[in-house]
């Protein structure tokens, strides 16, 4: 159960020296399956994608292949590859884009056929350079073997495929807003509705947004049909997913493992367990925008959508973050909340002010200054920027960023609320010492 | 298309800028590509570089400014010829990233934020860069280098100055002075950064040749 899959690391794993060319791409049956959908029309595309019940891998988890059948009729369609992988804990599409990028190149083929796409791009974040690098290197092998530009694999269809470089904006891996940012324009969140992608998205025309590791895992689904990829999961959690452990673990790093095991066996068993012995304290299952997870009450919870959504938090980009029993979570709430405090995009009075607020109330306790009030003061900003505190947020924002800096308060409040007023009464830290 | 006497750019670098709009389907989208052609032109994006660019696109300039100043990187002042962004976001602070922010201030001399006398080191505090596997993590001119401690941060500084390398390369640093990865990096490759931009060239090409 604990065994890692190879699909998606396959490649890179088997043949660690030369994963990233074309020739090894090639040798390992590479851009066979681009070849194949060339012949399949979009509705036999997105059908297969449908069945095979991939879900989105960016943080939302939204059914790949009804995203594609929302598409609308205008043309140019364009496609847009998320790759601007900034969600703090998540380091997975890195690795996917730096060893094996023609896998994303193949995929990107297939999306753009199976959505009539002639011009497909992929928003890498700024801070990637050598991803960047690999994956435009991939381009450019693709490009002269002819696999893109005009008439790919010798057929009658076109396809440009431009690589871009984001400049330090975590928002920009907010779907409407890396649009915008593509666009040449700042990058701020669009409404939704009317600014739905599929309808209006780059330049106005129906857009595909999708992440780096759905994309990378089409030329799989193509290759072993939409049944056997179903079968790699667990359940409504079909084929592999990626996890990025980090934190207070033996063994951090990405995990392609399927849906199904329990937070004990990825914690203790895939990742090592704690280091030097110490105790779980909290983990955060989906990234910083998830609430948190206890020992007490989560560690033998299966690891599935389903299961963690009905516990109040997500999987997320698959992010898990660790921590042991020496972590002040003042300060990693504060940590986290600062983080989108620093990349709120200012558009909306709630998340601009209220993170900063959340920010300060938070280093105000953890440097012993804190009052009795301020665990209300936090609990009634946090619901100024998401109604009741709810899980899924009630959001008064155009995007989930606001929100998502009341998880960690959320949190705190919920299961640490002794060690908050600690702070308060105690002038500081009461684990001051203990850390490491 | 702008008037060849009109631009400060290099032939070289007028050349790319054309390439660059050549592969966007509307010439706004090429703002940011050009932004950091600017910044290479330069050293830093400067408000005659951001005019360059406005003329490239069809903005204005305060259009050019708005966008620059929305994004992190895009660098409005002098930074030093190493600009050293220490990741101090939740998984590399669990690992010790505030130690090791507080040994690059003081091996450096100065405090996040800031460039020391001699334009060597900028030191700056950043949000999460996908390194978390690898934490504590930090950038020279935005090169990784993973598994940093307070000790092997000192190193990399003292390294910055008394080798004075005309590029710095991820691979190179990450043997001098990384320990634990995110993953496998497998092959090691020899393309540096020059200045407090990504080395990320060719940008927009097709065929691999700048």
């Amino acid at each position: 159960m604990t065994d890692q899959l190879r699909v998606i690391t396959r490649r890179m794993v088997e043949h660690p020296a030369d994963s990233h060319t074309l020739a090894r791409y090639e040798a390992t049956g590479g851009y066979r399956q681009a070849r194949r959908s060339l012949d399949m029309s979009r509705d036999e595309l997105v059908e297969l994608v449908k069945e095979s019940g991939l879900l989105g891998r960016g943080g939302a988890a939204f059914p790949a292949g009804l995203k594609w059948s929302f598409l609308a009729p205008a043309r140019p369609a364009y496609l847009v590859v998320n790759a601007d992988e900034s969600e703090p804990g998540t380091f997975k599409d890195r690795q996917l884009l730096e060893r094996d990028p023609h896998q994303l190149v193949e995929g990107m083929i297939i999306a753009a056929v199976a959505n009539e796409v002639h011009h497909a791009f992929v928003y890498v974040r700024g801070e990637y350079p050598k991803p960047a690098r690999r994956l435009q290197r991939a381009v450019d092998e693709a490009y002269t073997a002819g696999y893109l530009g005009e008439g790919i694999f010798g057929s009658d269809y076109d396809l440009e495929v431009t690589v871009h470089l984001g400049a330090g904006a975590y928002i920009c891996g907010e779907e409407t807003a890396l649009i915008n940012s593509l666009e040449g324009r700042r990058g701020e969140p669009r409404l939704k509705p009317p600014y739905f992608p599929a309808a209006k998205g780059l330049y106005m025309m129906p857009t595909i947004v999708n992440n780096v590791e759905t994309v990378s895992n089409l030329p799989h689904i193509l290759e072993m049909g939409p049944e056997a990829y179903k079968a790699l999961g667990h359940e409504a959690d079909t084929g592999s997913f990626l996890f990025s452990v980090s934190g207070h673990v033996n063994r951090p790093g990405n995990y392609e493992l399927p849906h199904g095991l329990t937070w004990r066996e990825l914690i203790y068993e895939v990742a090592g367990g704690i280091r030097g012995g110490n105790e779980l304290k909290t983990w955060i299952p989906g990234g910083a925008s998830a609430p948190w997870f206890v020992p007490s009450d989560h560690l033998d919870l299966p690891i599935t959508k389903d299961a963690t959504a009905k516990a109040g938090s997500m999987l997320g980009s698959g992010a898990v973050v660790v921590m042991d029993d020496t972590t002040c979570v003042v300060r990693a709430a504060e940590r986290i909340v600062r983080f989108f405090a620093h990349e709120s995009c200012g558009q909306c009075t709630p998340c601009r002010e209220g993170t900063t607020w959340l920010e300060m109330i938070l280093r105000r306790i953890e440097s012993g200054a804190g009052r009795e009030v301020d665990v209300d003061l936090l609990l009634e900003v946090g619901g100024n920027i998401s109604v009741g505190l709810a899980w899924p947020p009630r959001m008064t924002t155009i995007c989930p960023l606001g929100p998502s800096a009341v998880s960690p308060i959320i949190s705190i409040t919920k299961y640490f609320k002794d060690e908050v007023l600690a702070h308060i009464h105690g002038n500081g830290c009461p684990l001051r010492g203990a850390q490491r | 298309m702008l008037p060849r006497t009109m631009s400060r750019w290099s032939p070289e670098t007028r050349e790319r800028a054309r390439r660059i709009l050549a592969r966007y389907p509307e010439k706004r989208s090429a703002v940011m590509p050009l932004l950091y052609l600017a910044a290479a032109e330069d050293g830093h994006l400067t408000p005659e570089g951001m005019e360059e660019v406005a003329r490239w696109v069809g903005l204005t300039p305060a259009q050019v400014q708005s966008v620059a100043s929305f994004y992190t990187m895009y660098k409005r002042e002098r930074t030093g010829r190493y600009l050293v962004s220490c990741c101090t976001s939740i998984s590399c602070m669990l690992l010790g990233a505030d130690e090791v922010l507080a040994a690059v201030e003081d091996e450096a001399g100065v405090p996040a934020g800031e460039t020391d006398d001699e334009g060597v080191i900028t030191v700056e505090h950043v949000e999460c860069i996908g390194a978390c596997g690898g934490a504590p993590a930090l950038q020279v001119n935005y090169e990784l280098v993973e598994g940093v401690t307070p000790d092997t941060a000192r190193e990399l500084i003292r390294w910055l100055r008394s080798a004075s390398p005309e590029a710095v390369h991820t691979d190179e640093m990450q043997e001098l002075f990384g320990t634990r990865r995110s993953f496998d990096w497998a092959v090691p490759e020899r393309v540096g950064a020059v200045g407090p931009f990504p080395a990320f060239e060719p940008y927009g090409t097709t065929d691999g040749n700048p």
